[in-house]
């Protein structure tokens, strides 16, 4: 069957088998592979995209259920050649290790960002309790979506530079 | 990224990561990510038995599937005699069954593609006939009469004894506890796990007919062990073998061992000519890659009744699963478990372990477990608590009065380990402050007056990592010493070469700083190679927390080596001599007037220059170096977990996490907090969520993650870091090693806070995982058995 879809703002028009993964039609048809896929059972989000205007686990949704909607993966966070608030959070405040859970996550947060402007620790908790990480414990993962928050404004257009402040906080030479 | 280093405390430090830049952006590159021209998909079909004979494969249907390439079987390995591989302990491994299966989710054969759909598709159509056999699942039971033989493949084998294995002077033990006041004794599970790394194990092979060279694309930990035991198994050249770990996602120790389907993925593109490509789904991964754990241990201590720890008394049935495929060195098949007595100063210790075949996945050493030390550390801090209780004392002041003093390092452990460096009590103190433990006790107190069940858990520990002398450590004949290549260009920016392997540890930028740290450079200017046997010397990677100590102090000894060449470059520039050089402020200058000096790339320009130079130096600075450990190192750790628990439904709720490590010299202290970070919410997972558990019939019930439960940022607190920091004495740069202390100290504190929650109601003991379940039954006195269910 023939899908078009709008990812990452690209438009794309392909033959797909029915049956096959959006995560698969990200990574393997569109050669998007900042997006993981690790455990088919919508339990890891390591396969985080945005359907629309919401994160959903890609394992399972079928790529013939994208046609005509609109895709966000992680390699659409980035924009203008800046890296989004959430992305410099990430790796001020050491939120990644190996990376592969670090895509779903960030896009989650970047939606949670988009929705509550300043969240508290444990909203965040809550926002990415549907994704795992195996290298953080966590907590600095918490503190990255802290920093993107406070800095989120700062980004706007009308907005100022990135908080100085956060980052000496931090202890981490940049 | 803007520091320069003078010194080592120049460029150590909060320095952000290079890897960071691309993982961001989602640019990384996983082996999944790898695409080559003509790549075809593998797909392994497994047994969905624990225990049978196979009758017959029948592979015509699936060989007539138009998108299918290759059906490879047991039979045609057999045929190339590469049916079994060795493993890393000394046994040998199905790689596709011939005879029976031994365990579920068991290889039975590979089917190549011409995509990951079609490959899938096409083991439908494969007709395996089994004759189902009595499967053995319980390690006790598989060394009773009558058990079903596992392992009939070796020849002359009638029972599933794998080996026994002792350590301590057991008459000297024995004495001890025939004279103590107080016996305490306790059965004890160290339930099997898995380390279950977000990424699974995937491979991509391509066999160049044409110029003879296999490239093996790999998930793995250490690529150039990988590639010697290619080399032996296949029969090919070394040389004409390369193996690539692209970026890791995380191993944890499962990424040590080769897969049978990793074999089968090479074989896939010997036959099709065309590079094969096989990822394993999370089911496969869960059951089949190497498990961890599975430690049924009986911990016996002896003290006097004031609470002098005088003795320890351990037996140990290690069930290793149908193939004995444990990854550690050679003389060790329990692993270090010898270091059983802990942070202690004790008279005699004693532990025999017995290793079992069972109807199980093999593997039995990963997950951060530094060689089953945290068996080890979990068994002895249990025994403290049980001492402590028994006793009527305090487990904080219980360890305080017998933890190994600072004058009695180096300390030769009851079982033989040289400790080399400590100060236990005051690391424990730091915690005991950070915590406000005696305020946490009058809380615990008013709680409990209430009714409410508030736990506090204290465990200490002693890691033995990096390994490790030559003379003593070797896996499958392989010394475990590992090599470092540094080359300094002529503008003085530099390339390391390194043997380990990072999956996330942040090597890039840890090791850039070492060197850096070395020669007065910038880490940014020393670029980090790993992971490509081709461009990298070689060495048996990361695991056991050896990549700092071993790794690093090769990186270390490397640069030093050109420093020492420099200062011969630099004596023929200033026309001084070399004796009449001091190395300073991150340059080599002439003693007494620092105005005449020459930093590293003035000097590397110079030695590559027409200059003339003194007699021993050719040119260049490049240098060299293999680094043998002389001894292990010994990081330690103090570790305080307040919890609450729900009296009515058993819940567990981790409130508060304390870790004070001393992992000696701290290079990045940012990632070593994140690497502790991670090893608490392993702690958190182990001892509260994570654990394979099987029916009697074989069948494995952690399989997917809707059964085998992680942590998530819920279950997890804001972990509260401490440190003390006790340079290791003989590592060229002081320090121990930090991957795997808190996966190793911290399940016993979460443990030991559950018990400490539920004493008022007379619990006692119950075996990891505390689910509410298993807290709940333990409230009603029957904790539950978590390796089996019964059917």
């Amino acid at each position: 069957m023939q899908i078009t879809v709008s990812v990452n703002g690209d438009a794309y028009t392909q033959e797909v088998e029915p049956r096959l993964l959006l995560i698969h039609f990200l990574r393997d048809e569109l050669r998007l592979t900042g997006s993981h896929w690790g455990c088919d059972t919508s339990n890891c989000g390591a396969c985080v995209v945005w359907l629309d205007e919401t994160p959903v686990k890609s394992c399972t949704v079928l790529a013939a259920m994208v046609d005509g909607h609109r895709v966000r993966t992680v390699e659409g966070l980035e924009s203008g050649g800046r890296l989004d608030p959430v992305q410099e959070g990430f790796a001020r405040c050491h939120g990644l290790q190996c990376g592969f859970c670090t895509p779903g996550m960030m896009l989650t947060a970047r939606w949670l960002l988009d929705h509550n402007p300043d969240p508290s620790a444990d909203e965040i908790r809550e926002a990415l309790s549907g994704q795992v990480c195996r290298c953080t414990g966590y907590e600095n993962i918490v503190r990255s979506v802290l920093w993107a928050a406070k800095n989120d404004i700062a980004e706007r257009p009308s907005g100022g530079d990135l908080d100085a402040t956060a980052e000496a906080d931090s202890g981490v030479r940049q | 990224m803007t520091a320069v280093g003078d010194s080592p405390n120049g460029a150590y430090g909060r320095v952000r990561r290079k890897e960071d830049a691309r993982f961001v952006r989602g640019r990384g590159t996983f082996v999944d990510d790898i695409q080559l021209p003509g790549m075809l998909y593998g797909a392994v079909l497994r047994s969905p038995l624990a225990h049978a004979r196979i009758v017959s494969v029948d592979t015509l249907a699936a060989e007539a599937h138009p998108k299918v390439a290759a059906v490879i079987t047991g039979e045609t390995l057999a045929g190339m005699g590469l049916a079994w591989m060795p493993t890393l302990s000394r046994d040998v491994q199905a790689v596709l069954a011939t005879d029976k299966v031994r365990f579920q989710g068991q290889e039975v054969a590979f089917v190549v593609a011409r995509d990951r759909y079609s490959a899938r598709d096409a083991l439908e159509l494969i007709g395996v006939e089994y004759e189902p056999l009595p499967a053995v699942i319980d390690a006790t039971r598989a060394l009773g009469p009558g058990a079903p033989v596992i392992r009939d493949d070796i020849a002359g084998r009638t029972g599933n004894h794998i080996f026994d294995w002792e350590a301590g002077d057991r008459a000297a033990t024995d004495a001890v506890f025939a004279a103590a006041d107080v016996v305490v004794a306790q059965d004890m599970l160290y339930p099997r796990s898995h380390p279950a790394p977000l990424e699974t194990c995937g491979v991509v092979a391509d066999m160049d007919k044409v110029t003879g060279k296999l490239t093996i694309w790999c998930t793995s930990q250490a690529p150039h062990a990988h590639r010697t035991l290619y080399a032996m198994f296949l029969g090919l050249p070394e040389h004409k073998i390369r193996v690539v770990s692209p970026d890791i996602g995380g191993g944890f120790g499962s990424k040590v061992p080769v897969y049978p389907a990793y074999v089968c993925a090479i074989i896939g593109s010997q036959i099709t000519g065309r590079p094969v490509k096989w990822v394993e789904d999370r089911s496969e991964n869960l059951m089949s890659t190497t498990f961890a754990r599975d430690y049924h241990m009986h911990g016996e201590i002896a003290a006097t009744r004031d609470g002098t720890v005088q003795g320890l008394r351990v037996r140990v049935l290690a069930d290793h699963g149908a193939f004995n495929g444990t990854a550690q060195p050679t003389k060790f098949p329990a692993g270090f478990f010898g270091v059983f007595t802990g942070s202690y100063d004790l008279r005699a210790a004693h532990c025999q372990v017995t290793g079992v075949y069972t109807n199980k996945a093999p593997g039995g050493v990963a997950y951060s477990c530094s060689f089953r030390v945290t068996e080890a550390v979990y068994l002895v801090e249990r025994m403290m608590d049980l001492l402590a209780r028994e006793i009527g004392a305090d487990p904080a002041q219980l360890r305080l009065k017998n933890l190994l003093r600072p004058e009695q390092f180096p300390y030769r452990t009851p079982t033989g380990w040289e400790y080399d460096s400590g100060d236990y009590a005051r690391t424990l103190r730091v915690a005991l402050d950070a915590a406000d433990y005696p305020a946490l006790r009058r809380e615990q107190a008013e709680r409990r007056e209430r009714g409410e069940l508030m736990g506090i858990g204290v465990s200490f520990f002693t890691e033995a990592v990096g390994a490790g002398p030559r003379k003593h450590m070797d896996i499958l004949g392989l010394g475990m010493a590992d090599g470092a290549d540094l080359r300094v260009h002529p503008t003085g920016k530099a390339v390391l070469g390194v043997s380990c392997q990072t999956q996330g540890q942040g090597h890039e930028t840890t090791f850039a700083q070492i060197v850096a740290a070395e020669l007065g450079l910038s880490p940014d200017d020393v670029e980090v190679v790993h992971g490509d046997t081709d461009r990298t010397p070689f060495g048996l990677g990361t695991y056991g927390s050896r990549s700092t100590p071993v790794s690093g102090a090769a990186a270390a000894v490397a640069a030093r080596m050109v420093r020492e060449r420099a200062r011969i470059v630099a004596a023929a520039m200033l026309e001084a001599s070399a004796d009449d050089l001091e190395w300073a402020n991150g340059r080599w200058q002439v003693r007494g007037d620092p105005e005449q000096g020459r930093t590293i790339a003035e000097i590397a320009m110079a030695a590559h220059s027409s200059l003339e130079l003194p007699d021993g130096v050719q040119g260049h600075l490049d240098a060299a170096a293999v680094y043998d450990p002389p001894n292990l190192t010994y990081p330690y750790g103090a570790y305080i977990c307040v919890v609450d628990v729900d009296p009515g439904t058993g819940a567990v709720t981790v409130r508060r996490f304390i870790a004070v490590d001393d992992c000696g010299v701290r290079i990045n202290p940012m990632i070593v907090e994140g690497q502790i970070h991670r090893g608490l919410a392993d702690g958190v997972g182990m001892a509260l969520m994570q654990a394979i558990a099987f029916d009697t019939d074989g069948n494995c019930l952690g399989g997917s993650f809707m059964d085998y439960l992680l942590p998530t940022s819920m279950e997890c607190p804001s972990w509260e870091l401490r440190e003390t920091v006790t340079p290791c004495p003989h590592h060229p740069i002081g320090a121990k090693g930090v991957g795997e202390s808190a996966t190793v100290g911290s399940p016993a504190a979460v443990v030991n806070a559950v018990m400490d929650a539920l004493a008022p109601l007379g619990v006692r003991h119950a075996d990891m995982p505390l689910t509410p379940a298993n807290v709940w039954s333990a409230i009603q006195g029957n904790p539950l058995r978590t390796d089996l269910a019964v059917t």
